[in-house]
């Protein structure tokens, strides 16, 4: 256990250009931020009355919160299924869920046009109660986006009250700390529960949304199955996320990778991509779709290169002997992460056709803020995890020679 | 090897629990389709009356208090722009078309709107309330027609779209536009009044309305019906109206969301079988780990 213990990795947050870089970026995305509140949206974006819905949802929220499921699919795969040997993937998973769903909720008070009312919904509409409308899957997303959010800040709370525990200087707070660690011993199974349920319910409900888009939504993407194939699909990239994570961790912190979990867990993900691939020809085949696979234009190469997409990882998962080399999963997961992120653009985007007179391109400000929202996630990971208890195997005193010599 | 089956199978079934219901319970849609109210009102546009004068469009503003004059007519409805006339002209057929809120039987926009901002209060009329709305426009998402507008260059901005002039109509008074029109080519009645008048003229003059012998009344079923509803001498997916089954937007959502969420007793179901398990797993490791 020893190798895998957690630990802060130390040194200073702004170590290299890249971080300098960011930290720069960060400055001016605060000025284009106050830009955007200033003056109203369609100054900053390429949103139209046709297409209300760009960027800042389709990726920030919807494809962000998608890749934020790392913590929900190594959560299923470590409590649920009980493996608990993917302990050490844990912690960072968790983070990056957290800060993944916290920025998805930025993304909503930056794209929101009546933001200052937000705070009414998770109160039932205050002052005037009762007017949730349980009919829209938006209500849904809503309220469990929020209450995840809490639930995965809360399922870290471990990692900070270990730090508080070990360094504060104030009785107090090492008190509060003890007091703490003991409470999660008994109420962290309820609260992981709820960490698997939330995302279940709004992953899938991420995907009912767009049937509202009824005749504009290509019928490709237009079906009454996709809320199960937002929620396979999302648990893909929530396996694919943590490869990824794991990989550049290790680099980035010079740390030991966790490649023997990381492989085992990649043949869940052959069932995981089988699964959405069966699933989405045969919802097509059975509603007498099939024709519309070939004779949609453009719309059928997107489809066609979603499937190869999801095919091709498949494909290279598929033999004990592939999936046994780090660099096939690490080249898998990419593709993974890509076939999600290209489904959800296409049913909120691509596949979206309002009518002739209308068209969407992201304009270069509006792309800024959602690099900016990226930029502000990757800043808050670094700090978290110089400071608090996350990886495991970092080697940390070598990590602060490197630094001290860079 | 990675996982057996009896696991694997485990874990699917919670993780899947929830939305695998939905699959199944799209089939009860069609039980869901509302009817319109009982006291609903509407109107009646009739495109081979309208000559495009646009006195429509000036009186919709006034009644309205919105920004704009007849000498820079809006070109399509906006921010700003309630209600519009166009003119569709090509290969010889020509027609105008005007264009406002549906007031849907089974709208879209109230299905869409998460805290009851848009709602389908008195006389069926679909209103939209400014304290509630968050600028979400998912409502521009879910209407068929596109009408809901937003406001796009002000930090505080708001939906606007036609309310048939029901503010108007409480002080005993018809629409805006219904009021200025010189043809009486749009019309405001109660919708049964409206629907049996199209029906009559359709069988009046069958010859003069798309498509021609067996005329269309739009709205009458599209989208699951509109208030307003529409008589036209060319095609109306060339006015700009689109071709829709039967059923509103909303019905499939709502069998969906309904045999999910029904009682909150899925998901309930769910948590109990996650904490179940959950605990079972955390016992199991106890037990090893005092073996040891
Ligand atoms: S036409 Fe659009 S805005 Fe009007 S009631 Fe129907 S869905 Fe709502
Ligand atoms: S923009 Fe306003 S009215 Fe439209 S769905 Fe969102 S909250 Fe409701
Ligand atoms: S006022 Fe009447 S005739 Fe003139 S454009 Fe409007 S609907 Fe047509």
């Amino acid at each position: 256990m020893s190798d895998h213990s957690v630990e802060p990795v130390g040194g200073p947050i702004i170590f290299n250009r890249f971080t300098r870089f960011l930290a720069m970026f960060l400055g001016l995305w605060i000025l284009i931020l106050a830009y955007r509140f200033a003056t109203g949206i369609g100054t900053v974006s390429g949103l139209t009355d046709g297409y209300p819905w760009g960027i800042w949802i389709a990726f920030d929220v919807v494809t962000g919160t998608a890749l934020a499921c790392g913590g929900y699919a190594i959560a299923i795969l470590c409590y649920i299924l009980n493996k608990g040997k993917y302990h050490p993937l844990v912690r960072p998973a968790i983070l990056t869920s957290a800060l993944g769903y916290s920025m998805a909720a930025l993304a909503i008070i930056i794209d929101v046009g009546r933001w200052w009312g937000i705070w009414r919904i998770p109160l039932g509409g205050f002052p005037d109660m009762g007017h949730y409308n349980w009919n829209s899957a938006l209500l849904e997303v809503a309220l469990c986006v929020m209450a995840y959010a809490g639930v995965l800040w809360i399922e870290l709370g471990p990692a900070f009250l270990e730090k508080w525990k070990a360094t504060s200087k104030s009785p107090g707070l090492i008190k509060f700390a003890g007091a703490g660690l003991k409470f999660y011993d008994k109420a962290l199974i309820w609260i992981i529960a709820l960490g698997v349920l939330l995302p279940t319910m709004h992953q899938s409900s991420l995907g009912s949304l767009m049937l509202l888009g009824g005749h504009k939504l290509h019928p490709l993407w237009n079906t009454g199955w996709i809320p199960l194939l937002f929620l396979i699909s999302c648990i893909g990239m929530g396996y694919a996320v943590v490869v990824w994570e794991s990989a550049v961790s290790s680099r980035v912190f010079n740390r030991q990778r966790e490649d023997s979990m990381l492989i085992s867990l990649s043949g869940a993900m052959v069932i995981v991509l089988g699964l959405f691939l069966l699933l989405r020809f045969a919802d097509i085949i059975i509603s007498g779709k099939f024709g519309l696979m070939f004779s949609s234009g453009m719309l059928s190469v997107m489809f066609w290169i979603e499937m190869a997409l999801v095919a091709i990882p498949m494909l290279m998962l598929i033999r004990a002997r592939d999936r046994a080399k780090f660099i096939t999963i690490f080249r898998a997961s990419m593709l993974i992460m890509l076939a999600g992120a290209l489904y959800r653009f296409d049913a909120y985007i691509v596949a979206f056709n309002p009518g002739k007179n209308w068209s969407y391109f992201p304009t270069t400000l509006e792309l800024l803020i959602t690099f900016g929202v990226i930029g502000l996630e990757i800043f808050l990971y670094i700090f978290i995890v110089k400071r608090y208890p996350i990886l495991s195997g970092t080697r940390a005193t070598q990590v602060r020679e490197i630094e001290g010599r860079a | 090897m990675t996982m057996d089956r009896r696991t694997l199978l485990k874990g699917a079934a919670a993780a899947g629990a929830g939305a695998a219901v939905s699959a199944a319970t799209t089939a009860e849609a069609s039980s869901v389709r509302p009817t319109a109210p009982p006291d609903a009102v509407g109107m009646l546009y009739d495109a081979t009356l309208c000559i495009g004068c646009q006195a429509c469009v000036t009186a919709c503003k006034t009644a309205n208090n919105m920004p704009g004059n007849l000498y820079d007519p809006p070109k399509d409805l906006d921010g700003q722009t309630k209600n519009i006339i166009k003119l569709y002209e090509e290969d010889g057929e020509k027609s105008y078309m005007k264009q406002q809120c549906m007031h849907c039987i089974d709208p879209g926009c109230v299905n869409a709107c998460m805290i009851g901002a848009f709602k389908k209060r008195e006389y069926g009329i679909v209103t939209w309330d400014k304290d509630r709305c968050i600028g979400c426009r998912y409502c521009q998402v879910a209407c068929p027609y596109n009408i809901p507008k937003f406001q796009w260059d002000t930090p505080v901005p708001e939906i606007v779209k036609c309310e048939l002039c029901n503010h108007m109509l409480a002080r005993g008074e018809e629409p805006g536009c219904v009021q200025a029109c010189p043809k009486e080519a749009v019309i405001f009645g109660t919708y049964e009044e409206l629907l049996a008048d199209a029906r009559q003229r359709v069988a009046d003059h069958p010859e003069r309305y798309y498509p021609a012998g067996a005329p269309q009344i739009f709205g009458d079923t599209e989208g699951g019906g509109t208030q307003v509803l529409y008589l036209a001498g060319v095609d109306f997916e060339k006015l700009g109206l689109p071709v829709l089954g039967d059923d509103g937007v909303g019905v499939q959502m709502r069998a969906i969301q309904h045999g999910i969420y029904r009682g909150f007793i899925a998901p309930v179901a769910l948590y109990g079988i996650l904490g179940a398990v959950l605990w079972r797993n955390r016992r199991a490791a106890a037990k090893e780990g005092s073996d040891e």
